[in-house]
Order: structure tokens, then sequence, then C-alpha cells
């Protein structure tokens, strides 16, 4: 029953929700706007136990002293500070508890949870990512060795692709006469981009969407049932 | 006080920056702890916008405002606190439900529009009468427009032996695929190396004044 | 550099760290040509008339703020610069931030345009393509205020809007999920409105089948390219056009470095069979 019962509401839920595409009036129609403003409210909740089970997780590493615990201390830390200034004071143009925190925005320049947004988070966020820029380097001088004729085919694209979306196609090539212009970096580029590479990523999405078509018949009937998660 | 901490501000930016920039190096106690700070902070950050955004503006504010008008609020407001209960491991088949309910809200509405716009759509627009186009280019890149798109899905279908005519289809289908891999790959390597453009922006322009930001 | 050995990868980084911050100091003032595709979006808002309400969606986090905040800091410009006034959402938490900083920016240049008249944020909504889809039955029931606080009926701009039939366009600068793919999905294909938009580098090649004769999308911008072009259309040097330059030179070190990479492999090969 633990587990029928739940698939039932899948079941049922997803029937209204399709039947109110090809039925648009009531009560399916109505029913499927419950529903779409039931998602949002649910999906906040969602987002919320995503936050306190990583507060979960982490106070748990605190607590019984793991490796690197003094770290996963600051990650905590840096979590209530943000929620503090956040409830306290608010965003920056949402009052909190205590109001906008006049004298705390005349000292900070701005309201605390801003000032930890532009000047921590927004730098860390960033960088982050940024350091894949030279992973892909150096995965460019040790990974992509050419093998194969495939290989080769995908290293020659990427060449031309590289060069025609920069400017140095266009100082490379940009002396080509009107009637060789098919052969200018950019135009190659483009025509790459916009038809051969466009051919391929419609056919994969083609492909993908018949294959979540198919999974998402299988979780209405109640066949794929691993969203229920483990136990009775 | 205020022109100095924004001043401080920058200084702090910078000094998690190279934090960051640290672990190129070897892995260290500054990359950790910018690390976790991170966690927290974006943490943190989603926990007050969805309590803001949603949570308030989407359902207490409405019942605060006007509970009667909106009492079948509660029952997400309900489904939402099962949810939450999944913390306690013996309880965690109760927030199965409002499981359920977004589940099957999002795979009836996949399947609709997944069906409507990645396939239906896609397999008309791709039926366009090649000769149609004034320009040779356009001419030529229709017809490969078409033909690679149906080799490519034939490669795809893996219910039957490759061999003949699909095989020969099928390889023709996998040199498309090469060709938009390597496009992929020559569009992430631009993608990445923004990222890195954009922190040397920063620490060039707004920190150093080098350059203008 | 040892012919077994590769080369340390510390030294790679090294290498494209002063490849990219030389033309940075130093511009090359390369010239970059503009696509068809960023001219579809320069167009689609060129001619839509003044005093349209359209929709910018800020789907981005400050991790792809490089390439996306340029974006939508031009076509906030050109969306001003033509009267149309402005609705930002976001779809991603972190692009309640992102479209403040961008209005800021821009409010700069144009001083005289007022909150809840010519734009307003109405903040961040979670769901998705579901939320998109209910934006298209009622707008009012899915934003009941703004991220202010304010209450739906209070904004001026917003009072003849009830749904998707009084936006003239969408357009959403996305890094992933969810993003532009839901709004063709469900505001295009579902509710007719026109949808256009830009996304990362990485995701550009994923977008390209929706550019074709059923409108799904009018145009893409990709990239810190694709913003670069669409100011280079504005007539305007930003952040994006000033780091072409550092782009191309990165291009071509990464070009070196796989061809490096390919020759010492060739070595190793070529001295493995002169040792058979």
């Amino acid at each position: 029953m633990k587990r029928f019962l739940p698939l039932l509401v899948t079941f049922l839920v997803g029937f209204i929700v399709i039947s109110s595409e090809f039925i648009p009036h009531k009560p399916f129609s109505s029913i499927n706007e419950g529903l779409e403003n039931w998602f949002m409210i649910i999906s906040g909740f969602a987002i919320i136990l995503g936050q306190l089970s990583l507060l979960k997780v982490n106070s748990m590493k605190v607590h019984d002293k793991t490796e690197n615990w003094q770290y996963y201390l600051v990650g905590l830390i840096s979590f209530w500070a943000m929620v503090a200034f956040g409830i306290f004071w608010g965003t920056q143009d949402a009052a909190g508890l205590l109001g906008n925190g006049d004298g705390i925005v005349s000292w900070l320049g701005v309201k605390p949870f801003e000032y930890l947004f532009n000047n921590v988070y927004q730098h860390l966020s960033s960088t982050m990512f940024a350091l894949l820029a030279f992973f892909i380097a150096s995965a460019a001088y040790r990974a992509f060795i050419i093998r194969s004729f495939e290989s080769n085919l995908l290293m020659i694209t990427a060449v031309i692709v590289m060069l025609g979306r920069t400017s140095i196609g266009t100082y490379l090539t940009g002396w080509l006469p009107p009637e060789w212009r098919w052969l200018h970096l950019p135009n190659i580029a483009d025509f790459i981009v916009n038809f051969p590479t466009n051919a391929a990523q419609r056919a994969i999405m083609i492909s993908a969407a018949l294959g979540i078509v198919g999974s998402s018949l299988r979780i209405l009937l109640g066949i794929e049932r691993s969203y229920l998660g483990g136990g009775d | 006080m205020s022109q100095f901490m924004t001043i401080f501000g920058v200084w702090l930016g910078a000094f998690f920056t190279f934090s960051i920039f640290s672990f190129l190096y070897k892995d260290n106690p500054f990359y950790k702890l910018a690390e976790q700070i991170f966690v927290g902070l974006s943490a943190g950050y989603w926990f007050i916008y969805t309590i803001y955004s949603i949570l308030i503006p989407n359902l207490f504010g409405k019942l605060v405002s006007d509970f009667n008008g909106n009492l079948i609020l509660l029952v997400p407001a309900i489904l939402g606190m099962m949810m939450l209960i999944r913390l306690i491991p013996k309880l965690e088949w109760i927030s199965r439900y409002p499981i359920a309910l977004v589940v099957g809200t999002s795979v009836g509405i996949s399947m609709l529009r997944y069906t409507e716009s990645d396939i239906l759509t896609q397999m008309t627009a791709t039926m366009i009468n090649p000769f149609g186009f004034s320009s040779k280019v356009e001419m030529i890149g229709s017809i490969i427009l078409i033909l690679g798109t149906v080799f490519c899905i034939m490669y795809f279908y893996f219910s039957r032996k490759q061999e003949g005519v699909l095989g020969v289809t099928s390889k023709i289908g996998i040199y498309f695929l090469m060709i938009s891999f390597g496009a992929s790959f020559g569009y992430t390597v631009m993608a990445r190396i923004s990222l890195l453009i954009g922190r040397l922006q920063f620490l060039l322009g707004d920190w150093l004044h080098i350059i203008k930001p | 550099m040892s012919n077994s050995k590769p080369l340390d990868r510390r030294y790679i980084f090294l290498i494209l760290l002063v490849g990219v911050t030389l033309p940075l100091i130093f511009p090359l003032g390369l010239k970059s040509e503009v696509s068809d595709l960023a001219r579809q979006v320069y167009k689609l808002v060129e001619e839509t008339p003044t005093n349209s309400t359209i929709i910018i969606s800020f789907d981005y986090d400050p991790a792809t703020n490089t390439e996306l905040q340029p974006m939508a800091k031009a076509l906030i410009e050109h969306a001003w610069k033509k009267d149309q006034r402005i609705i930002a959402i976001a779809l991603w938490p972190q692009g309640v931030q992102m479209a403040e900083q961008a209005f800021a920016d821009i409010m700069k240049k144009y001083p005289d345009k007022k909150y809840g008249i010519d734009y307003m944020n109405a903040g961040y909504k979670t769901g998705g393509m579901v939320t998109i889809q209910a934006m298209g039955r009622s707008f009012k029931e899915v934003f009941p205020s703004d991220f202010k606080g304010t209450p739906y009926e209070e904004i001026p701009m917003l009072k003849n809007v009830r749904n998707y039939n009084q936006i003239s366009y969408v357009i959403s600068l996305s890094a992933g999920d969810p993003g532009l793919k839901q709004y063709v999905m469900a505001a295009h294909d579902m509710y007719r409105v026109k949808v256009s938009g830009g996304t990362t580098a990485v995701s550009t090649p994923g977008f390209l089948p929706y550019i074709n004769d059923q409108h799904q999308l009018y145009g893409l911008l990709g990239g810190l390219k694709g913003a670069a072009e669409y100011e280079a259309l504005l007539g305007i040097r930003g952040t994006a056009s000033n780091g072409m330059d550092a782009q191309s030179v990165a291009h071509v070190l990464i070009i070196v470095f796989i061809i490096m990479g390919n020759i010492r492999v060739y070595k190793q090969k070529k001295s493995k069979h002169e040792k058979k």
C-alpha cells in the first residue's frame, strides 16, 4: 500500500494533465490549473528539503569529526550567516524581520546579504567554472589524439569552428577575393554549424525525445518506480 | 566607511578568486576553505530566495491576506510539509505522496511538450523543399540537412544489426555525428575560455585597474 | 621537452594564463563578423513596435556571467532604445540579482526609465516548464507580486498584461535547465509567442534544430561571440567585444596544444616501432 497509492497518484495526476490538453474544459482545465500552482509550491518545499539535507549531512560530519571536519564547519557557518542576513535584514528590495537595516547599509553600502553575494558568492561561483578553461587546455594536449578517420573528422571540424568563430578566422582569410568567399573561414564555420551539425543535433533531439516519451510512459504506468526511493 | 567596505569587497573577491585558482598548482587549505564557503553561501542563497520568491507570495502571503478564499492552498502546504518529513528515515514513505504529485505533473507535461516540440515539429521542419532556395549554398545545405538527419536517426536504430543498406547509412550518420561533436568541442572551448576571460577582466579591471572594466 | 614524458600540465596552465592576459592588456584590435543567427535576434527586437511589452528571462547564475550578462545588457539597451517595456523574470534564483545588476548598469545611459512603468522585476519562480505553461494562463497567478513584494495590481505596466497574448516576444538568457528549451516548448509551441534567446557557447549546438521554418526560435546568441556580435550590431563596445581578442588567441593556443600532443604521441609510436 505504501508504494501502490503513490503510484496511483502519479498515474491519476499524469492522466489529468494529458487529458486537459485534449479536453480543455472543466473539470480537467481547472484541476490542471490547480496542479500547476501546487507544483510550484511543492517544488519550493523540495528545494528547502535539499538545503536541510545538506545541513544534516554537514552537521553529522562535524559531529563525528570526520576528515577535514573543520571545513564543513565553515560551510555550515557560511550557510547560517547567509540565511540570518536574509531573514533579519532581507534581500535587495525586500525587508527582513528587522526591517531594511538602514544602519548596517550605511556602513556596508548595501545590505549584508547583497554584500556577501556581490563580493564573495559571485566570485567563488565564477572562478570555480573558470578553472575548466585550464583543464580543457590540458585535455587538448594530453587526450585529443587523432587515431582514426572519425577522430580526424572531429578534429578538423573543431579547428575550423574554433578559428571561424573568432576574429582570427576573419583575419586569416579576409583577403580572399569575392568569388572565393565560400572558403572564408567564418563562412565555412557557419555552413558546418548550420547544416551538418544541425542535422546531427536534430537527430539526437528526436531520438532523445522518443526516449523521454518512453520513460515518461513507464513512470505513468508504474513500471518505473525508482523515484519513490527504497524501502517498503 | 561604505567606500572602504566597497574597496574591501573587491579585495575579498580577488582573495577568493586566487584561493580557487590555487587549486591549479595543487590542492591546499585555501581552496578547501573557499569551496566550503561557496557551498554554504549557495545553499543559504537558494534557501532565502525560495522563501521570499515562492513560499511567501504564492502560499503564506495568500493565506494570511485571505485565508477563507485560499483554503485550497492548505493542500499544497500540507503536501510540502510531508515532503520535509523525508529527513526522518522511518517516516520517509510519507514523502512519496508529494513526490508522486510532482512527478505525475512533470511527466504528463513532458510527454506532451517533447512530443510536439522535439518530435513532430522537428520532423515537420526537416520536410523542406531544398530546391526552393535561390542560393546554391542553401540548396546544398538543405540537402545535407535532410539526408544528415535521416542517416543519423538510422544510426540510432539498434533493434536490427547494422549491415547492408542500414550499415552504409549508419556509417554516414556516424560521420555527421563526428562533425557535430567537433563543432560542439569548438563551442565548448569557446565557453570555457570565456569564463577565464571574465575572471581576468575582474582582476585586471576592477581590482588592479590596469584595464577599463 | 622529453619525447616520452608529456609536459607538466602546470606549464600548460601558465602558457594559457599568459596567452589570455596579454591581449586584454594590449588589445589586438581584430574585427569579427556578425552571424545570421545574431542578426535574426536583432531583427526581432528592432521590428517590434514601440510601447510593446516583452519578457527577458534571466536563467543563469554568476558562473556564466561573462557570456550572458553582456547579452542581457545589450538586449535591455536595444529594447529601451525602441521604448519597449521589459518584464524581467528568473527561473534560476541568482537570475534576480543578475537582472538587477544589468538594469542598474543600463540605467546609467537611460536615467529617465522608471521602475513599474518601463521595466519591472517579477522575481524568481521554481517549476521550469510547468511555471512557463502556467504563465500562459495567468501571469498574476504565477507572480502575485514583484520581487520587492509590490502587489501585481499596483504595478502600472502590468495593468493590461494577463498572459502571453499581451507579450510581443520572450527572450531567455539561459545557462541550462530550466531555460530556453522550456520556453520554446511551452511559450512558443503551446501559446505561439515569439521566442528568442542567448545561451552559453557549450549549449548552442543543441538549440540549432530550433532555428527552422517553424520559427521555434527567432535567432540565437551563442556565447561570448554572440554577445560581441549583438554589441557590434548596436554599435557599442562592451565587455564581450573587449574579450574577443583574448578569445581568439586562446583558441589558437588550444589548437597548438592539440598539435603538440599529437606530435608527442606520433614520436612515441615511432620510437616504439623502431625499438621493435
